[in-house]
């Protein structure tokens, strides 16, 4: 059981978090055609797109109302209209995801009201599905957004009654915000493996994957989880919940369809995958796949290779609360020590981390904590090089924003293998950074010291 | 902020743009808007003062997925790196615990970080809520010791180029003139010349680009008092008013600041850019010219002449590769047309350039400079902007970074112009580092194989 402590600081410093808007966003991302659309100011928009944009290396879906002075005083219902309006008429899009930021929130905007009302004024445009998320800033932070996002989809997209039909093999996968479009790809061809087909909400693998298209350039998202599958997902015989943040969405799904689903706060390590293993084998009714059972033994190698790197080492976590619990118990698991583990915000399974206390703070805490108990490594977002540097540890990136290095998007973290492939990682990073003792040398010794001067012979 | 004082802020005497009827800038339109807010902009202007804590009041929006992500560089001290913000929550909102919050903050980031002075950025929430920034900060610089400069800039207030303005505007009001500096070293001074103080105003040093061309300031006898704001120090903006000249170098949102020094001390300035060979040149003849010294206007030729003749060996192979290049130039002010100059200097053709956030002067730039028929492109839409390089054979798009993936997805050359790059293109110098890279792009041996089809694609039917 893990101390949970919670922040008393007035400033920030370094934030690790970032809004739930964001995460919102994100998740509509992971939807076919699709648009989302923040109702703020510009500036969270053009940030949250950049945001995007450095991290996944793509165009990026995503508009604004753009309240100005006048709207923010006397209304922006008009405007919330006018932009759904403008967005249908210009990019044709399939889902719009309608999405409150703080400004709006503390307005107090009545979002499904002017819905209505633009459903009056359009009804041209009743074939797009606007869902509305409300995603205050003042709470939570990405991955709680996201979730939001989520829980709204399944509100607005499948039917509350349970169907009559199923469709043999067909699965359902929540992913949460934890999971990278390198993830979800490796998840469905586990799910595959079993011969069975997964529906992923929200499937960022199929449209943030970074893939180049015939058409170039696109407004809307380059692919993700059709509208039809959404509806279809109620014919499906299981339900795959990856994260713990999305346990309000699968009690949702789980109300309006009546599917059972399978649980997992995580896909990385050898229970993680022993148990979605495990789930996949009785949902298809199938052996495991000689292939899978080979890449268990090749990760289980992994590990006993690895012990001796990992063994003991001291590493600060520093991430939303899914990933931060998923790299924890991984670690513990390893024998490594999680001298200090920083949430961006608060979420009850992380009472039960395998850890002394999980700190809901900043990175500034996390620099605190790993100097104080000498950590040898960092996991944490780009922002996490500077504090490395400063610190001297080596520093794994993990979580959002990953901007300063190539191919966030397509790191895999799950399965069998991606656990093996973090596993040399983290031991290549720890042996690199391996302070081996300093030389002696005896005052008795005769010998004349070396300059280091590498002499090149003469060519002549 | 008061509707008046925006108002204010929107009508600058010394704009072009105001001599028309319509003025100011255009309504954003919900749902096709694109850039920054207002806080964006103030933070932007004000975030190189290096040795500053730049603190943002508000919840995690505003700062959560912004700080950190600009290329401005510092030489010394690296405070305006850090994040900081208050982060407000639900209940500090809905408790009015904001104000509070904020005092505490500041002094939160006094104690753990010793900044010159706090620089304060008021957000949508709290300024919505009513919080009296002001108030705080005349409260926390009395408290802390530490001057707090509050920056009234809520995102809906308007747009960037706003948001610049304003912040240009408090610098002016609070913190210039508050200082006056100290007298040059004779040992730093070459020998046998007459120096001069100037202040550059719009210089962001983005990627360290403006290291480019201190150098050649420094041997001319032209102490830089100021760089308002690229890898300047807090003490250093107080001294401005005493500059013998200024340079407007980026944007006409900084305009303002040059005409209330030429109002309220006489400054004399000019505007003028570092991107190209010609416009480099031109700026230090600028400067030989306001601070009306012979001497000097005869070093600066000799200067120049210098610096030209060994930028030219250096781009001599690179000029050959590029001349002819079609180049489709989307920046938008200042970039659009000292861009324009800088890619004509290379002997490429500029086929067109948007004119997005460009003033009536940039347009009648670009006119002088690509003759009546040049195209200019105000249309902010990339769908539009892609179908355009097609239209006009381009060979390459530059732009900002908005523009970047759009672009690579069509399998189009890019070349990334924009404040968060880590690229400087600044300078003699800079000028082949630009070339290089335009070179680079071009001629790619990716983009022939990446638009190769086969027949067995099921993507390419």
């Amino acid at each position: 059981m893990a101390e949970i402590v919670l922040p008393t600081k007035a400033l920030a410093v370094n934030p690790l978090k970032a809004s739930q808007p964001i995460g919102a966003s994100l998740a509509f991302l992971g939807l076919a055609q699709a648009m989302p659309l923040e109702h703020g100011a510009r500036g969270c928009t053009s940030f949250n797109k950049l945001f995007f944009m450095r991290h996944f290396r793509d165009p990026i879906a995503l508009q604004t109302t753009a309240m100005d002075q006048m709207t923010t005083v006397l209304g922006a219902d008009s405007r919330v209209i006018e932009a759904l309006a403008t967005i249908c008429d210009k990019n044709q899009p399939a889902v719009i995801g309608l999405i409150s930021t703080g400004l709006s929130e503390i307005q107090g905007a009545d979002i499904p009201r002017t819905v209505a009302a633009f459903r009056a004024s359009c009804p041209h445009h009743d074939g797009v599905a606007v869902i509305p998320v409300s995603a205050a800033d003042t709470l939570g932070c990405l991955e709680t957004g996201f979730a939001a996002a989520v829980e709204a989809m399944i509100i607005a997209l499948i039917p509350s009654a349970p169907s009559a039909v199923r469709r043999p093999g067909q699965v359902n996968v929540l992913a949460s915000a934890m999971l990278t479009p390198g993830d979800i790809e490796a998840i469905k061809s586990w799910i595959g493996a079993f011969g069975l087909t997964p529906i992923v909400l929200p499937d960022l693998a199929d449209s943030l994957d970074g893939h180049l298209i015939e058409a170039g350039f696109s407004t809307l998202t380059y692919g993700g989880t059709p509208r039809s599958a959404v509806a279809a997902m109620t014919e499906s015989v299981a339900t795959l919940v990856i994260g713990p943040s999305l346990d309000y969405a699968a009690d949702l799904l789980q109300a309006r369809t009546g599917i059972t689903d399978h649980r997992f706060p995580g896909l990385l390590g050898l229970d993680d995958c022993d148990a979605f293993t495990q789930a996949l084998a009785g949902i298809s009714d199938c052996p495991v796949p000689s292939a899978l059972e080979r890449k268990r033994a090749q990760l289980q190698d992994a590990m006993v290779d690895c012990q001796f790197q990992l063994g003991g080492a001291r590493v600060a976590v520093a991430a939303d609360a899914d990933l931060l619990a998923t790299f924890t118990r991984f670690l513990v698991a390893m024998g490594a020590e999680v001298v200090a583990a920083v949430a961006s915000a608060q979420a009850g399974h992380l009472a039960h981390l395998p850890t002394d206390s999980v700190v809901i703070g900043d990175l500034e805490d996390l620099e605190w904590l790993a100097r104080e108990h000498a950590a040898e490594l960092l996991i944490t977002n780009s922002h996490g090089a500077e504090i490395a540097r400063r610190l001297g540890t080596a520093l794994l990136r993990a979580g959002f924003p990953v901007y300063d290095a190539y191919g966030a998007h397509a790191r895999t973290w799950v399965g069998y293998g991606g656990s093996r492939q973090l596993l040399f990682d983290l031991a290549n990073l720890l042996a690199g950074h391996y302070q081996e003792i300093r030389p002696y040398r005896s005052r008795y010794r005769q010998e004349t010291p070396h300059d280091g001067k590498i002499r090149r012979p003469n060519p002549c | 902020m008061k509707p008046e004082d925006i108002l204010a802020l929107m009508t600058e005497s010394a704009c072009a743009h105001n001599a028309k009827t319509k003025s100011g800038c255009a309504r954003p339109q919900p749902g096709a808007t694109q850039g920054g807010c207002c806080f964006d902009g103030a933070r932007n202007a004000l975030l190189p003062i290096a040795d500053a804590a730049h603190v943002v009041h508000g919840p995690i929006g505003c700062a959560g997925s912004s700080w950190d992500n600009r290329g401005t560089r510092s030489s010394g001290p690296d405070t305006y790196r850090i994040g900081m913000t208050t982060d407000l929550s639900e209940m500090d909102v809905i408790m009015g615990r904001g104000e509070r919050r904020l005092l505490r903050a500041i002094g939160q980031a006094v104690d753990s970080y010793r900044p010159a002075a706090v620089f304060v950025y008021n957000t949508c929430v709290p300024a919505l809520q009513g919080d009296d920034i002001e108030a705080v900060a005349k409260d926390a610089a009395v408290r802390y010791g530490v001057p707090v400069v509050p920056v009234d800039c809520a995102g809906f207030y308007g747009n960037k180029n706003l948001g610049n303005r304003l912040a240009g505007d408090i610098v002016y009001r609070h913190v210039i003139g508050s200082r006056e500096p100290e007298p040059v070293s004779a040992a730093a001074m070459p020998p046998g010349i007459t120096g001069h103080d100037v202040n550059l105003i719009g210089e962001w040093n983005v990627g360290g680009e403006f290291w480019n061309v201190a150098p050649l300031f420094d041997e001319l006898g032209l102490r830089i008092l100021c760089t308002f704001s690229g890898d300047s120090r807090f003490r250093e903006v107080q001294t401005m008013h005493r500059a013998e000249a200024n340079m407007v170098v980026c944007s006409k949102a900084m305009l303002h600041v040059a005409r209330k020094l030429n109002e309220d001390y006489g400054t004399p300035f000019f505007e003028g850019s570092f991107y190209g060979i010609k416009d480099t040149s031109q700026a230090f003849r600028d400067f030989a010219h306001r601070l009306n010294d012979a001497d000097l206007s005869r070093r600066t030729e000799a200067m120049i002449a210098r610096e030209e003749a060994q930028v030219e060996t250096a781009l001599a192979p690179l000029r050959r590769r590029l001349a002819g290049k079609r180049v489709l130039i989307f920046t938008g002010g200042y970039k659009s047309w000292s861009v324009v100059s800088a890619a004509q200097d290379l002997g490429m053709v500029v086929v067109a350039t948007g004119t997005e956030k460009s003033t009536e002067e940039d347009k009648a730039r670009i006119t002088a400079l690509m003759g009546p028929d040049a195209l200019m492109i105000s249309d902010n839409d990339q769908t539009a902007l892609i179908e355009a390089f097609h239209n006009l054979k381009a060979d390459i798009l530059v732009a900002g970074d908005r523009y970047i993936y759009p672009t690579l997805k069509s399998r189009l050359p890019f070349l990334d112009i924009d404040h968060v790059r880590c690229i400087g293109y600044a300078g003699y110098d800079g000028m082949i580092e630009l070339a290089r890279n335009l070179d680079r792009a071009v001629h790619s041996p990716v983009w022939e194989q990446v638009r190769r089809r086969l027949d067995w694609l099921r993507a390419a039917a």
